[in-house]
């Protein structure tokens, strides 16, 4: 039978998901009133922080671009049947083809930079889940355990080169010196200076834009084209996918190549949009919270940007939250967005039994003994 | 089939089961419409019905899958409440389901003290069990080799394993689901003689079915159920299979295809000794040859599991056989992938349409381009133009009487027989030269099984070919022009669709015509 058949897809896709945000909620609240904190002011200030001012609005998308593209990395392989936790390694890798791209090709004209820095980030990333993705297709390595690994690959290699070659003669740190002012992406309150409208300052970049469209174009590969129906038959029915004379190898590889590609998209935003410089551990965490975006989004675009946003807001007003509350640290926020994940992404079907039960119970049950 | 040896009924005996008004929905899908039934301690009753007349859902009800939406149940004259099967099992009912629920890498005995162990320490439980199984071994002569892994019985054996659960938990009630889907017609008599021993010690057993020919020769009484009502409830010696079906279906049916004579033409495709050995070195297929005609139905008879599957994946280019060859038009087609062969005009109906055919969670209208998406007709430039696949699944759904005719309706919510109607359609209406179909009707109503034979044999009169595997011996004797039976891997001997159910059954336990003359 079909999972989810049993419910109509507002439940499904709403009702759902604003359960499990409830029930992350309540837990975050009993942990505030622990700690003598009021969880009502709580909220007030992420929200405030988060959606507030225009600043705040800026940050929240800013991170909400990471969680876009990390959140389309793993829904597309999602669908074919693969979990990519992989997406933390593939958009480090990518930072390093930005990194490259900005800093030794900067004499180029910026629009051209920018085309060359997308293309650099997507092939970096692809290349990186190509490895995976293709011992998964051709030697049976499981996915799960070939991506986490090739996360801490991507670590030491990026830790290598920073250290070793990367990083400027005489220095110290290990990153790479800042690129130069047109290797940036343009910042979002600069393209709006252009036609004479000011906002508040925010790392916002283009590459927001660039998520956007990213949205479209993979609703149109997943559900308007060929390449889309085989991946999501391969996720749905293998056996059906042999017999529909598709090959499940070469769907695996593409799958991952272009899951690989959108993380490393994160690499736009994050290098060349706001630190301007390729750094230690960039990826932070975002490529693990894509997976719960994704989940939280039911793999959908419409999904994950409104899970995104959200989880964008929670990193935002979370920041806004630690200051505000000197009580409140920010490993008490880290603690807070880690129930949210847990509940959207780990407990996922926590309370679907409960909601089918309702639904089951509300129909109208034609006169019985009863 | 055995004499059928059947219990009149005494009119007073005492009712084991009874079922009041009871009343199931799924949905909007209306799965029992009041029920009430009665059944007699000591019987054997048949519940017949087509696919989605509601028989499985009514017996999950009294199994304690679901809860019924209003009604009541009776156990011996009580009512209770039976909210899970755990407490159908303490209430003395058991179920022995189509696809076994067995361990396989477990021994016998281990499955049959699984969740009934009876305390920590295994030893005990499992010697116990020992005891008791050799009882039951001796009682009703379900004999089981206790130390054997499941995965190494016959499936015959693996149905007595589950029988043998069933009585381990003091099972005084047995439903019974499909039984004989997966057997040789001599192990369906070796399970009707034991049927008739439960009876005859004062077991009450529902057999769920759709073949009339088992209710005939092994029940006591029959309810018929059809669109979630029951129809009729009768004694089986005072009806006919004819009268069933017509209850079953609400219309009569004719129960054998007719079909005209052959006009055999050139050779299509010929196998030349051809093996498959699969990933864990067993032969599956052994030095395979035959050919096959236009305008012909070549039936492949044997027991499930003797290489028709593999032999169906060969054939259609899923899986490459390890010696031999393989000529399409004169032309070897080895190597060639599912796709090419799909191009030169050989369409595949698989045995498992729900594995493999369709692709459950999928609407019906991308199941019908599964396969053929490649298509130029649903879009170029490897887009899918949904309003073309949607409008081309509605044509071919009205085409092949699919009901509902909802191409936007996912394909697990078709009934068995209208998800096969949707394969034949899809494989069907590209006129193949080659068709290559396993187990056409398996769970398919009566009523769409008459529709899919008239579908084949039109496809044969119009000079086309089909390979058509089942285990359904009347169905084969009444499709096929020849009869290739397998057995093992081999192909045990060929005969005609006239020669008789006897010799057929030789072959297909492994005695070729030769030797047994």
């Amino acid at each position: 039978m079909n999972r989810y058949a049993d419910l109509p897809w507002w439940a499904d896709y709403l009702l759902i998901p604003l359960l499990n945000l409830a029930a992350a909620i309540a837990l975050s609240a009993i942990l505030l009133i622990a700690i003598g904190e009021d969880p009502l002011q709580a909220v007030q200030i992420i929200a405030e922080g988060a959606f507030g001012q225009a600043e705040g609005l800026g940050y929240t998308l800013f991170y909400a671009t990471n969680f876009i593209f990390t959140g389309l990395a793993f829904a597309v392989a999602y669908h074919a049947g693969l979990f990519n936790i992989g997406a933390e390694g593939q958009a480090y890798v990518a930072g390093l083809g930005v990194a490259f791209v900005c800093l030794y090709l900067d004499f180029l004209p910026r629009p051209l930079i920018i085309i060359l820095a997308a293309i650099a980030a997507g092939t970096c990333g692809a290349a990186w889940a190509f490895i995976p993705g293709y011992l998964q297709a051709k030697r049976g390595s499981h996915i799960v355990i070939t991506t986490i690994m090739f996360n801490f690959i991507a670590g030491a290699l990026i830790v290598y080169l920073l250290v070793n070659h990367l990083s400027p003669a005489g220095s110290m740190q290990p990153e790479t010196r800042t690129f130069s002012p047109t290797a940036r992406l343009p910042l979002l309150h600069d393209i709006f200076e252009l036609f004479g409208l000011s906002i508040s300052h925010s790392p916002l970049n283009a590459s927001f834009f660039w998520a956007l469209i990213c949205c479209v174009l993979f609703y149109i590969l997943i559900w308007r084209t060929k390449l889309g129906y085989e991946l999501r038959t391969l996720g749905a029915n293998p056996l059906a996918a042999v017999y529909g004379a598709m090959s499940p190898p070469r769907l695996i590889i593409i799958a991952m190549m272009l899951s690989g590609a959108l993380a490393g998209f994160m690499a736009l935003n994050e290098i060349m949009g706001s630190q301007h410089r390729m750094i230690l551990d960039y990826t932070s965490g975002y490529g693990f919270v894509g997976i719960a975006v994704a989940l939280m989004g039911r793999a959908h675009p419409v999904g994950i940007l409104l899970a995104a946003v959200l989880f964008g807001a929670l990193y935002q007003g979370g920041a806004e939250l630690a200051f505000e509350r000197p009580a409140i640290t920010r490993d008490m926020i880290v603690l807070l967005q880690g129930l949210v994940i847990m509940m959207a992404g780990g407990l996922e079907h926590l309370f679907r039994p409960n909601v089918e039960k309702l639904f089951a119970m509300r129909r109208p049950s034609i006169a019985g003994a009863r | 089939m055995a004499s059928p040896e059947r219990r009149r009924i005494p009119s007073d005996s005492p009712t084991a089961i009874e079922l009041r008004n009871i009343v199931k929905h799924f949905g909007s899908v209306h799965a029992n419409r009041g029920v009430s039934l009665q059944i007699k301690r000591g019987t054997i009753h048949g519940i017949i019905g087509e696919n989605g007349a509601g028989k499985s859902t009514l017996m999950s009800i009294l199994y304690g899958f679901y809860r019924a939406d209003a009604g009541e149940i009776l156990i011996n004259g009580s009512a209770v409440v039976i909210r899970s099967p755990a407490e159908a099992i303490a209430l003395g009912i058991g179920m022995v389901h189509q696809h076994f629920m067995l361990v396989e890498n477990f021994t016998v005995l281990e499955n049959i003290v699984l969740g009934a162990e009876g305390g920590h320490i295994l030893n005990r439980g499992l010697a116990e069990a020992r005891n008791a199984v050799n009882m039951l071994k001796r009682d009703y002569g379900l004999d089981v080799p206790a130390g054997t892994l499941i995965s190494d019985l016959p499936v015959g054996l693996q149905q007595r394993v589950e029988i043998l659960k069933a009585l381990y938990r003091r099972a005084e009630i047995l439903i019974l689901d499909e039984p004989t889907g997966v057997l040789t017609p001599k192990e369906a008599d070796h399970l009707f003689a034991v049927l008739r021993k439960l009876r005859d010690e004062g077991k009450t057993l529902i057999l769920i079915t759709h073949k009339l020919r088992e209710v005939m020769a092994v029940t006591d009484s029959v309810s018929v159920m059809r669109k979630g009502e029951l129809v009729a409830t009768l004694d089986t010696g005072s009806t006919t299979p004819a009268e069933l079906a017509a209850l079953m279906v609400g219309r009569s049916v004719s129960l054998t295809a007719t079909k005209s004579h052959r006009k055999t033409g050139r050779c299509i495709l010929e196998l030349r000794e051809v093996c498959y050995t699969d990933a864990t070195g067993v032969e599956r297929l052994k030095n395979i040859s035959f050919a096959l005609h236009e305008g012909e139905i070549l039936g492949i008879a044997g027991v499930a599991g003797n290489g028709q599957s593999e032999l169906l994946e060969v054939v259609s280019g899923m899986l490459r056989p390890t010696a031999g060859d393989i000529l399409l038009h004169g032309k070897s087609c080895l190597g060639m992938s599912a796709k090419s062969l799909r191009k030169r005009g050989v369409a595949h109906v698989p045995e498992d349409r729900q594995h493999m055919g369709l692709v459950m969670s999928f609407e019906a209208c991308e199941n019908v381009i599964l396969g053929y998406h490649d298509n130029a007709i649903y879009g170029s430039f490897g887009l899918l133009n949904r309003q073309m696949v949607i409008d081309d699944a509605r044509r071919k759904m009205h085409a092949y009487d699919v009901r509902p005719p909802l191409p936007l309706l996912y394909a697990s919510l078709f009934s068995g027989g209208n998800q096969q109607k949707l394969v034949l359609a899809r494989e069907i209406d590209r006129h193949p030269d080659i068709l290559i179909v396993g187990q056409p009707t398996r769970g398919v109503d009566i009523g769409a099984i008459e529709f899919i034979h008239q579908r084949l044999i039109e496809l044969r009169d119009r000079g086309k070919a089909i390979l058509l595997v089942s285990v359904e011996l009347d169905e084969i004797r009444s499709l096929s022009d020849r009869i290739l039976t397998m057995c093992n891997g081999l192909v045990v001997g060929e005969c005609t669709p006239a020669a008789a159910e006897s010799a057929i059954s030789l072959m297909m336990a492994g005695i070729s015509p030769d030797k047994a003359a």
